[in-house]
């Protein structure tokens, strides 16, 4: 096999996989006669997607933006709750048990008490979106911070750099390669967050369009909005990795950027 | 009067409950522009004497005093390498060596209007170390041998007075390590700074050093002070002269005195 023809199975592999995946649940429905309302077969779920294509755009795009305005709060207040636990051992001390048992809550709980202070609509999912991608920013942000090594520290102390210098100089640079790490997983956090709460209890959003497609028995238009999903899942994650690979460069030491 | 003088300075590591004496009653003095090399076995406190003297860490009991000044707290404007060259990977090689510049004062307020003429003077340090090229290069870009002559650079770019070396030259190999010897003499020659260097090679000490301190086991004290009485420049050539070696032997012969 050439150097070329490598590349191209390397770039054809997922679609190949994926279509694998496809055929084999279209068949497996064909062949034991699995009635559409319980599991539609993929071409079934497609024809859907096509026919109602402009529905689908509509509550997509309010799940879409309601994600990434709760994932951009995320990111500002990931990063700077994670400097401050990466920077002060006494902060890292008092927050981070604290940190741990917010995370554990199930977000579920409390999208009905969000309904209850801001009212159904927009702000419930922004904020669910906001509240579970928010911890691995938190977590990878402290790591970078916490693991400088102590002859960095030394190099700049010696120098005669303060506390503030030594966070700008190299905590922030280093702390950097982990912040964009934590987004890609992070981000689609941030869809599992507001899907949920359109779920839950909303009226708007793909979350909303699939709960209340599966009340009309409806099975393929709800597999349509979980296709959906997946797809806006897989966008925005390529922008993630992107965007982790131009702004840190030098953490892949340059190999895998060409 | 000396510029670097330690009296009586020990040193106790605490962790929990137990505490170890690193260091015990150090007494030493370091002319200013004197070149001096710290020597003993390993664990013997050698990088202790060098944090104390920096301010690094608080010494347990005696006094450090530098220029004249008792050290309560990280003396400012040091320059520091270690045997890690700790380059900054998101710099280049040029933004980790002008890394100085931008912390210590009086540069720091000037370094955006006066940015070329700091270039220009980083050029000229990365010239004397035969790095000329590889300034807009990544440290991770570089050999082991060309991080720690940038690391030297950064060290030295300042200016400063007092230069602490912690072992710089000890994961490299032979032939670079004896190349690195010449640069730093160089480089003292030339710019004159007080140095403390810390080692366990001792034909570099006797290399680079005007005084050779041999350290006893831990807990550390200075058992040796030996004046090397060879002129400047010293060759690779003079490593091998009977005098040259037999300073390297009276060292060695104290060391291993330690260790019987």
């Amino acid at each position: 096999m050439t150097e070329m023809q490598r590349e191209v199975l390397k770039i054809a592999m997922p679609w190949l996989f994926m279509a694998v995946f496809l055929v084999v649940w279209e068949i497996a429905c064909v062949a034991c006669q699995i009635p559409e309302i319980i599991l539609p077969r993929p071409s079934r779920v497609f024809e859907v997607f096509v026919q109602r294509f402009d529905i689908l755009l509509r509550f997509c795009w309010d799940t879409l933006w309601t994600t990434l305005i709760g994932f951009l709060i995320a990111i500002a207040g990931g990063l700077l709750l994670g400097l401050a636990i990466g920077a002060s051992p006494f902060v890292y001390s008092g927050l981070y048990p604290l940190l741990i048992a917010f995370n554990a809550i199930p977000k579920v709980a409390i999208v009905p008490i969000l309904m209850i202070w801001v009212g159904v609509g927009a702000l419930p999912a922004v904020i669910t979106a906001f509240v579970i991608s928010f911890f691995p920013i938190v977590v990878n942000v402290a790591t970078g911070l916490a693991t400088i090594e102590p002859e960095m520290r030394d190099v700049l102390r010696s120098l005669g750099a303060t506390r503030t210098e030594i966070l700008t100089k190299v905590g922030i640079p280093r702390a950097m390669p982990y912040l964009f790490a934590s987004l890609k997983v992070a981000i689609t956090l941030a869809f599992i967050g507001s899907v949920i709460s359109e779920t839950v209890g909303g009226n708007r959003g793909v979350g909303f369009l699939m709960l209340s497609a599966s009340a009309r028995n409806d099975a393929p238009t709800t597999f349509a909005g979980l296709f959906a999903i997946a797809i806006m899942g897989v966008a925005m994650y390529a922008v993630c990795a992107l965007v982790e690979k131009r702004m840190t460069r030098w953490a892949f030491r340059g190999e895998i950027v060409t | 009067m000396a510029f670097v003088e330690l009296t009586g300075v020990s040193l106790t590591y605490r962790l929990g409950k137990d505490s170890t004496l690193a260091l015990a009653d150090a007494t030493l003095a370091i002319d200013k522009d004197e070149f001096i090399a710290v020597v003993g076995p390993s664990g013997c406190g050698k990088s202790t004497i060098m944090k104390l003297v920096t301010g690094l860490l608080p010494a347990s009991g005696g006094e450090v005093r530098v220029d004249g000044k008792k050290v309560t707290g990280p003396i400012k404007g040091v320059g520091m390498a270690f045997q890690n060259p700790t380059l900054m990977p998101w710099r280049t090689t040029m933004d980790n060596i002008l890394l100085p510049m931008e912390v210590v004062e009086p540069h720091k307020r000037r370094f955006r209007s006066r940015r070329a003429e700091y270039v220009e003077r980083a050029m000229k340090l990365l010239r004397t170390v035969g790095l000329a090229d590889f300034a807009d290069k990544f440290p991770w870009q570089l050999s082991g041998g060309m991080q720690q002559r940038s690391n030297l650079c950064r060290a030295l770019i300042h200016e400063p007075e007092l230069l602490m070396l912690d072992e710089p030259f000890g994961a490299l190999d032979a032939f670079t390590r004896e190349e690195l010897w010449g640069v730093m003499q160089a480089l003292w020659m030339e710019k004159r700074f007080t140095g403390v260097l810390v080692t366990h090679d001792l034909r570099e000490a006797t290399y680079l050093a005007d005084t050779v301190y041999v350290m006893s086991r831990r807990p550390g004290r200075i058992v040796l002070s030996k004046k090397i009485d060879i002129p400047r420049p010293r060759t690779l050539a003079t490593t091998f002269e009977p005098h040259f070696v037999d300073l390297v032997h009276e060292l060695r012969d104290r060391i291993h005195q330690e260790h019987a």
